[in-house]
């Protein structure tokens, strides 16, 4: 290997290193016993029990929480990549004014602090009657998932050849009619990786979570994980057990997508 | 099968950008009408206005005796052959080329039929269930030409369909639609770059150039009286020798219309500056004029003996001489 | 085919923005109801102008700001580079290193709280046994910020490395060869082909992480709670304070827009740097 590709590996190697140990960490305290927790680490575990895991689904219901965030960040995903891509279709195809102000606009809104928009939301949400339940999550969640897959589809389809949707018409379908049968089965590869941003974004949104839910039955795991409270301290076996529950799935997706994951992300930030 | 007629169509672009200005032209019912013209002439916003993908800002376009200029694509009932195929890459074979009869509602088994007799006259049957990615190119186009046809529509256009084949493939296919236009007697507008194409299978040639019509008359016709200096210049390879004469005009002759005879007896001379066999003919290039300024393409027969730096006469065949206006650039002969 | 998505986002993101604006120029208390909605103008911006709370904690959030980006552009301008070299296994390596970023960042904060634990945590261990006295992390003013820059840094990289690798991809490799021939070493090539043409790819990335940087909430929240006391507190997290604990509503809308001002600032500068791109790269 020459010199430049030694640093190379080694670089990466530490990198990855850095990357996975506290990953590494955190599941080997997670089946680690609560006594021995709070003794000096080591780093090879010996004598793993998972008490932990047993504790937070039958005492805590963890299971109440990870169906709240499925759902939310499900019906999110769902409803955000269909009337999106809907929009992104309209923005990369059609010929009208107003459609680079359209784009920048979907783009600003997209980097509005979620902050900033808590109040309002609250109030609106709470004349609603929709704080803690679905739907009062659902529509604040479309405040970044929207912009998210109006943007990295417009940049998508935009790389699409023209002449596809051209043959469709020709052939005797309508705009819609062809963006059915021949856009979107193209267009899978694309979708699936917005798709996959969209619910990894929602499913690990915490603020708005924290503050339009009130109680237990509606809380999404972040929200649950932050509020773990001990009798007198932190019980930290649980809430890591816990911690590698909420990420186990997110986990999965990644590394079985990360090529799409990463096409979908730097297409739409670098090339524009 | 339909006729076809532009009256006045005119496209500008938002930018300004003006791709016809007031074309008019008729297409009989079946017959074969060619588009030619360099880049940005302006053939394939023709061509795109009469499928409908593009709208004239001004003018009609007729399709039988439908006034068309406002219809979408999918109400008019022309099949289109895209150059790059268009292939919808996700169907297969088979479902790509029924796809226009199930848009517009056919029954199942009539869509089995005609696409199995399509694909049998095209050599296709082998094929029928893979996807255009297992696909050759050649193989593609046919394809594409097969969705076409299985349609039976009442005009078939196409734009440059053979540009992606290699020169064999070319070749054969030029021969192939030509054929097929024989055997369909359908009416078809076809958009080339390439004057050869146009000239062997247009049974009508329309010479394009800034968005003009230029000519559009049968090719014999375009190549022995071109109408304007943009035409003679365009149609006939190696390019028309230009002459200005004192009145004002230009002189045309084709390098195939000049005869090499012994130099002092032709009514122009010249010093030969490069020779180029071709294998069934020379190419010359002959300098003439007062100082040598002026240089002339000449076909001579393959086994003339000649060579650079000779000193020959060229005799014109007056029937074969061209006369333009220098400032309207059209024939005044 | 546009409306569907337009509207819900004019009405769901648009409205409640002019809405927090319109808020913030009112004295809206909700612990204090009696005092109904008075229109006070530009009274809670010169109150938090004021606040020394508020300016702390606007140092903090630049201070964090410059902090992580700049540490998480230069190791992942480093890992861009180490990945540019084609070598086996390279998408696992980008998967792996992706998972920080995919997770909550609930989740990092917590797993970065235990290691840097007083008792059972593994940094204090390795300090330790290195010979070094560590500091009472969460309850030192200062140190309090290692753990949760360190945080920040371990979960952002792999995006920036991402996207600055893109970003070397799209450079011609042709032309490391002409320098390499023209006599040009490693640091040369760097500093006069790879950094200029990357400039694009790290303006992006400058301006992503900057603008997430100053809105850092989630991680706070969990890890420190802003504490100890207020050492560690964010804009954000003052502002959710106001907002959600104390209830001035009024008060924290005004601080919400002075936080939009500054996103939406360095929106601006991402649409100028990046729009150049979206209207004339068209194909």
């Amino acid at each position: 290997m020459s010199r430049g590709a030694r640093w190379a590996a080694l670089a990466v190697g530490l990198l990855v290193l850095a990357t996975a140990f506290p990953f590494y960490w955190t599941v080997v305290a997670s089946l680690t016993p609560e006594a021995r927790l709070f003794q000096a680490p080591s780093l090879v575990p010996t004598g793993l029990v998972l008490d932990h895991y047993r504790a937070l689904f039958v005492e805590r219901a963890f299971w109440v929480p990870i169906r709240n965030s499925l759902v939310v960040a499900g019906c999110t995903t769902v409803f955000s990549v269909f009337v999106g891509s809907l929009c992104a279709y309209a923005l990369a195809r059609l010929r009208f004014r107003g459609k680079v102000p359209l784009l920048g606009l979907v783009l600003a809104v997209s980097m509005f602090p979620q902050i900033s928009v808590v109040s309002p939301l609250f109030l609106l949400l709470r004349s609603l009657r929709l704080i803690d339940t679905y739907p009062g999550l659902i529509l604040p969640y479309l405040t970044f998932a929207l912009p998210l897959t109006v943007w990295l589809l417009v940049g998508f389809f935009r790389q699409l050849p023209a002449e596809l949707e051209e043959a469709a018409m020709v052939d005797g379908a309508g705009r819609l009619r062809a963006f059915r049968e021949v856009i979107v089965p193209v267009a899978v590869p694309g979708l699936a990786a917005t798709a996959i941003l969209t619910f990894v974004y929602s499913w690990n949104e915490f603020l708005f979570a924290l503050s339009f839910t009130l109680g237990p039955e509606r809380q999404t795991v972040p929200v649950a994980i932050a509020l773990f409270r001990g009798q007198y301290q932190v019980p930290w076996g649980q809430v890591l057990a816990a911690a590698i529950v909420a990420t186990a799935p997110v986990a999965a997706l990644v590394l079985a997508f990360q090529r799409r994951i990463v096409q979908g992300l730097t297409a739409g930030a670098v090339k524009g | 099968m339909a006729t076809i007629r532009f009256e006045g169509v005119q496209k500008t672009y938002p930018n300004g950008h003006v791709a016809a200005r007031g074309l008019d032209l008729a297409v009989a019912d079946g017959e074969f009408v060619v588009l030619v013209g360099p880049s940005g002439c302006g053939k394939s916003t023709a061509l795109r206005m009469l499928a409908g993908l593009e709208t004239p800002t001004a003018g009609r376009i007729f399709i039988g005796d439908h006034d068309v200029t406002a219809v979408p694509p999918q109400e008019r009932d022309v099949a289109m052959v895209f150059q790059s195929y268009a292939l919808y890459p996700h169907m297969t074979v088979r479902a790509n080329m029924g796809f226009g009869l199930r848009m517009r509602g056919a029954p199942p088994d009539r869509i089995a039929a005609r696409v199995a007799e399509v694909a049998q006259a095209l050599g296709l049957e082998m094929v029928l269930d893979r996807k255009p990615g297992q696909l050759s190119g050649g193989q593609r186009q046919r394809v594409a030409l097969g969705r076409a046809i299985a349609r039976e529509p009442q005009v078939f256009l196409f734009d440059e369909p053979l540009s992606n084949l290699d020169t064999k493939l070319r070749v054969e296919t030029r021969a192939e639609l030509a054929r097929l236009h024989r055997r369909l007697r359908a009416t078809i507008v076809y958009v080339t770059h390439d004057q050869e194409e146009a000239m062997t299978l247009g049974d009508r040639v329309v010479v394009m150039h800034d968005g003009v019509i230029e000519q559009a008359a049968p090719p014999m016709e375009v190549y022995r009286r071109p109408a304007t200096l943009f035409v003679a210049g365009f149609v006939g390879s190696p390019e028309m020798n230009l002459l200005p004469q004192p009145d004002g005009t230009l002189m045309g002759v084709r390098p195939q219309d000049l005869t090499v005879i012994p130099s002092g007896t032709g009514e122009l001379e010249g010093i030969v500056d490069v020779v180029e066999p071709r294998g069934s003919e020379q190419l010359l290039y002959v300098r003439t004029g007062p100082d040598g300024a002026r240089e002339l393409r000449v076909i001579a027969p393959p086994d003339l003996a000649i060579a650079p730096e000779q000193a020959v006469g060229l005799r014109l065949d007056p029937a074969r001489l061209h006369r333009f206006d220098a400032s309207t650039g059209r024939r005044v002969n | 085919m546009v409306l569907p998505a337009v509207g819900t986002i004019l009405l769901i993101a648009l409205f409640p923005l002019v809405w927090t604006v319109w808020e913030s120029l009112h004295l809206h208390d909700l612990r204090m109801p009696w005092l109904g909605r008075p229109f006070i103008g530009l009274d809670n911006y010169i109150e938090a102008l004021g606040d020394e709370r508020f300016r702390e904690a606007l140092v903090h959030t630049l201070a964090f700001t410059v902090a992580s980006v700049t540490l998480e552009l230069t190791l992942g301008c480093v890992l861009a580079l180490a990945m540019n070299r084609a070598f086996r296994g390279r998408g696992l390596v980008r998967a792996a290193i992706l998972v920080p970023w995919a997770i909550p960042t609930v989740v990092a904060a917590l797993i970065w709280r235990f290691m840097f634990d007083g008792d059972s945590g593994i940094v204090n261990a390795a300090l330790a046994w290195l010979g070094v006295d560590p500091p009472v992390w969460f309850v030192d003013r200062l140190a309090a910020w290692v753990p949760v820059v360190l945080g920040d840094v371990w979960k952002e990289t792999p995006f920036v490395a991402l996207l600055l690798l893109a970003g070397l991809q799209g450079i011609d490799a042709s032309l490391y060869e002409a320098a390499r021939i023209d006599g040009a070493s490693a640091w040369r090539q760097f500093r006069h082909i790879t950094l200029p043409l990357l400039k694009p790819a790290l303006l992006v990335a400058l301006i992503f992480r900057t603008r997430d940087a100053f809105r850092v909430f989630d991680l706070v929240y969990v890890m420190t709670g802003g504490g100890p006391g207020t050492a560690t507190e964010p804009i954000a997290l003052y502002t959710f304070t106001s907002l959600l604990q104390n209830l001035r509503f009024g008060y924290g809308s005004a601080l919400s827009v002075l936080v939009f001002l500054v996103a939406f600032l360095l929106a601006l500068g991402y649409i100028r740097v990046v729009g150049a791109d979206l209207t004339g790269e068209r194909r």
